[in-house]
């Protein structure tokens, strides 16, 4: 459903080689921030962050606007499509268990109608 | 009047949604054509439950399937290949609403909600899926990913047999 090329494979990976970058992207996961927060967060400096940040913009998990004279950063397109694909192969999985509970609920459906309800309470 | 209903049915699935209702929880709802009894009771009962929970061509099938459906009472699914979904009934009220944990994730598991609403004959199932935080629901979704992506290719070729084979039964 959801395609990657190689070379976005490759990006990613790359991106997330660097121990840094992970917890940046864990950090954008709880909400925007901007570079010069990330750089207090992780102890780096400015020039250091955007670094980073710029690797994981490459690779299309992170995306960046600048307002006025702060950059802010959130979770790219990346992240957000495989999340959506998550929840779409989440909702498949029940959406199959569901049309098979459909015929369990039939049959016991006819079958109290054959035992003429008389059982229940 | 209650055979005409039904033959309408037959020849449409209820629809299953997904919706993300807060960071840490998943909300699945679903509608069926059955008392709110019916649904409870293939729920509850183990032998029941082992005919839909896994569908058929997931290629996998439960070696074990246990379950002490009252507050307290624990259940356990036991596949092959290692895989084992465990936990304990923490709500159980019949026809309405069950509440167990799932073990099996560790600290990071979830709490899942059923509740099942009768009206009209039909009964409105809403499953919630809670999380203790954003980060196990977030581990919990890249975890299913990996190890699902070559269970679900299998899913959707059982998606589109059911789907034509729904027309005619």
């Amino acid at each position: 459903m959801v395609q990657y090329t190689n070379t976005h494979l490759d990006a990613s990976f790359a991106a997330l080689s660097d121990v840094t970058r992970r917890g940046v992207l864990e950090q954008l996961g709880r909400a925007e921030a901007s570079i010069t927060d990330l750089a207090a967060k992780f102890d780096m400096t400015l020039t250091g962050m955007k670094k980073h940040v710029g690797v994981l913009e490459h690779a299309g998990l992170v995306t960046t606007e600048k307002i006025g004279r702060v950059r802010t950063c959130k979770i790219g397109p990346r992240r957000l499509e495989e999340e959506m694909a998550w929840i779409e192969k989440y909702r498949q999985l029940w959406a199959a268990r569901f049309d098979e509970l459909d015929k369990v609920v039939e049959e016991l459906k006819r079958k109290e109608k054959v035992d003429g309800r008389k059982k229940r309470k | 009047m209650g055979a005409r209903r039904e033959s309408e049915h037959t020849s449409m699935k209820n629809i299953t949604t997904v919706e993300k209702k807060s960071e840490r929880e998943l909300l699945v709802t679903r509608t069926f054509n059955a008392p709110a009894r019916i649904v409870f009771e293939a729920w509850t009962k183990p032998e029941l439950m082992k005919r839909w929970w896994v569908p058929k061509s997931m290629g996998m099938s439960l070696l074990a399937c246990e379950m002490d459906v009252r507050v307290g009472g624990k259940y356990r699914f036991v596949f092959g290949q290692g895989m084992e979904f465990f936990g304990r009934y923490i709500e159980v009220t019949p026809h309405s609403r069950i509440v167990w944990t799932n073990e099996e994730g560790g600290e990071n598991g979830s709490v899942t909600t059923v509740t099942l609403e009768e009206k009209g004959g039909k009964t409105l199932l809403v499953m919630s899926d809670l999380y203790p935080s954003k980060e196990a629901l977030d581990a919990a979704g890249t975890g299913a990913a990996d190890a699902t992506h070559e269970t679900f290719t299998q899913l959707d070729e059982l998606l589109v047999e059911l789907g034509a084979s729904v027309g005619r039964s």
